[in-house]
């Protein structure tokens, strides 16, 4: 088999920018599952809800995608606080065994209905932004760098210091890293706790609306992509343990790079199990995940 | 157990049973039967390790898509008898799931769970781009396809599964299983070994899940191999066990019976929105009913009378 250095460093670098759009969808569902211990396995869905608002904002009234985030994000904020005022808050007064088992329930029922809504509202049909620069690259030592998968890369690097920034530097992001540590002392500390897992839960809904917009700008969207995108994020999130946003976005181009080298080596066909047996491996050595903070 | 209890199995049991020699015996009444034996057999089944062990395996329909692929093959293809093709399926998935329960069962809990997820969707994209064609059953055999034989396999292999989780409740290994739910770290200071208890049940699960997708594989006429992976399957088994109340034995069959028959109502009267009348029962349940239906008759709940695993009513106040 010809492997040239050109075909491997194209991989590579494809893999980087890919990765950093699983990194970018893990993101918002590692904080939501940090903080408030509940996995929403909607979290597919909405990503897939912000890349439709993005595409019929980009279709309907010719808005740059860029642009367009600065609706897509208040609707998915909106969205994200009806969910979890309407159904994740009372999964949170379960006790912590308890919240996975019930929020995975209620994410499943949550995936069925936004799916088939989606269907009836926005057909099956795969769709995608097509912008006048969709298609321009930049030359890079001889790599293609397309600059909408590489504004990926720089939106998501963007956003993990801003999160980090939020997270460490300001009293709400501190009063929700307490809450995620052990919420009954940070109770006791005056927090208010169910405030603190409301703006938690409304930035991680705005995360995958941001993700969603990536999403439909350099792949598609269609109403069935939740799943496969939730999937890609559940395993990013175990793959950085949970408690550090950088860990998770790394761990996010890791998980891509792992598969595009399985690509190469073994062929594409096989690429999903070699990447889940160094899944395996990795989380039989390190079952805290690669970067996880102890507490969590 | 008192008697009248085992009764609400064995009438039910026999109705099933006389079903095909009855006038009712239709083949609409029969595939009926027969999906709803699967969907009750994988909730049976996949409530061992999560009802017994306290484990949340979300890839059991890995083990449901290799005991049918594994069938189907060596039935179709390497043209062996039925029967031993069949147990080959089960057994085939048990030893995928030792080799997998190892590394994996040390995982803890929410690791655990995406772990298994993780190892389904391998699978099924593994086959989805390897056995990209549609499996259909050969002309002859298509000739001699006969529904009864295909519903007394699935309602022998849903027997079986019933039987065998009643056994585990009274015997010692069973006990261990829900020592070690209840609390692991006390379960190994008695001298139960957890990772064994675990392993056991993980194994019984995925066999009697390779089982089903074997008969599944002789039901079906046609169908793409990846669709016996595809994580509905799972998800179906979850939704029944949690509908019905996990942790029990009357729960799965109880929420597969509901499960089947909404489904089918749904399906056939409310064609464009039956998924979404389904989710909102799922929520409903989390909810409003955290224990499923046989919470409602509270003295179905025989695992345990404290057990930890029905979801419960607590609530924590912040």
């Amino acid at each position: 088999m010809d492997i040239s250095v050109g075909i491997v460093g194209q991989s590579l670098l494809s893999a980087v920018l890919v990765g950093s759009l699983y990194g970018l969808a893990a993101l918002g569902l590692s904080l939501v599952f940090g903080v408030l211990k509940v996995l929403n396995v909607a979290h597919g869905e909405l990503l897939m809800l912000g890349g439709y608002t993005a595409f019929w904002l980009f279709n309907l009234l010719g808005i740059d995608p860029y642009l367009s985030l600065v609706v897509v994000i208040p609707v998915l904020i909106v969205i994200g606080i009806g969910l979890h005022l309407g159904l994740f808050r009372h999964v949170v007064q379960f006790d912590e065994e308890h919240r996975i088992k019930n929020s995975l329930l209620i994410g499943f029922g949550l995936a069925l209905i936004l799916q088939t809504i989606a269907i009836r509202l926005f057909t099956a049909d795969d769709r995608s932004i097509a912008t006048s620069y969709s298609t321009n690259a930049w030359e890079l030592l001889g790599l293609r760098l397309p600059i909408v998968r590489f504004s990926g890369l720089v939106i998501g690097i963007l956003v993990v210091i801003g999160l980090q920034w939020f997270l460490h530097r300001t009293v709400i992001g501190k009063a929700i890293r307490a809450t995620a540590e052990d919420w009954r002392t940070a109770a006791l500390t005056g927090i208010n706790v169910q405030r603190m897992y409301l703006i938690t839960f409304a930035l991680g809904a705005a995360l995958s609306g941001l993700a969603g917009m990536l999403v439909a700008l350099q792949f598609s969207v269609n109403p069935n992509i939740g799943l496969s995108w939730t999937l890609k994020a559940l395993i990013v999130v175990v793959l950085a343990g949970l408690g550090s946003m950088p860990g998770t976005f790394i761990a996010g181009i890791l998980l891509a790079l792992v598969e595009a080298v399985s690509s190469l080596i073994f062929g594409g066909q096989y690429r999903e199990l070699v990447g889940l047996i160094i899944f395996l491996i990795i989380l039989s050595v390190r079952p805290q995940g690669l970067f996880g903070a102890k507490y969590a | 157990m008192r008697s009248w209890r085992l009764w609400l199995y064995l009438i039910p049991a026999a109705a099933f049973a006389l079903l095909p020699l009855t006038p009712w015996g239709t083949s609409d009444n029969l595939n009926l039967g027969i999906s709803l034996f699967i969907v009750a057999g994988l909730a049976s089944s996949w409530n061992i390790l999560a009802g017994l062990v306290g484990r949340v395996n979300l890839g059991h329909v890995a083990f449901f898509g290799l005991g049918s692929l594994a069938t189907r093959q060596l039935w179709l293809v390497h043209e062996w008898a039925f029967a031993p093709a069949f147990l080959a399926g089960g057994l085939l998935a048990a030893v995928v799931a030792i080799l997998v329960g190892i590394p994996a069962l040390r995982l803890k809990g929410i690791y655990f769970s995406v772990g298994t997820l993780a190892l389904a969707e391998a699978l099924r994209l593994t086959v989805s781009t390897n056995l990209p064609r549609i499996s259909r059953l050969p002309g002859p055999m298509l000739r001699e396809y006969d529904l009864t034989p295909r519903y007394y396999l699935c309602f022998g292999v849903l027997l079986l599964i019933v039987v065998t989780v009643f056994w585990l409740r009274r015997s010692k290994l069973g006990l261990g299983m829900i020592a070690v739910r209840e609390d692991a770290e006390a379960a190994r200071s008695v001298g139960v070994n957890v990772l064994w208890q675990s392993l056991v049940a993980f194994v019984l699960s995925a066999f009697f899940a390779g089982l089903l997708g074997g008969t599944f594989a002789y039901f079906h006429l046609s169908y793409y191999p990846s669709f016996t992976f595809g994580p509905v399957w799972t998800f179906d088994a979850l939704l029944v066990t949690f509908i019905g109340g996990i942790g029990t034995i009357g729960g799965p069959l109880i929420g597969a019976v509901f499960f089947v028959l909404l489904r089918d109502v749904l399906a056939s009267n409310l064609v464009n929105v039956h998924l979404i009348v389904f989710g909102l029962i799922f929520i409903f349940v989390v909810l409003v009913l955290p224990g499923g239906i046989v919470q409602i008759t509270e003295r179905w709940r025989w695992f345990s009378p404290h057990s930890k695993n029905v979801v419960s009513k607590e609530k924590v106040v912040t």
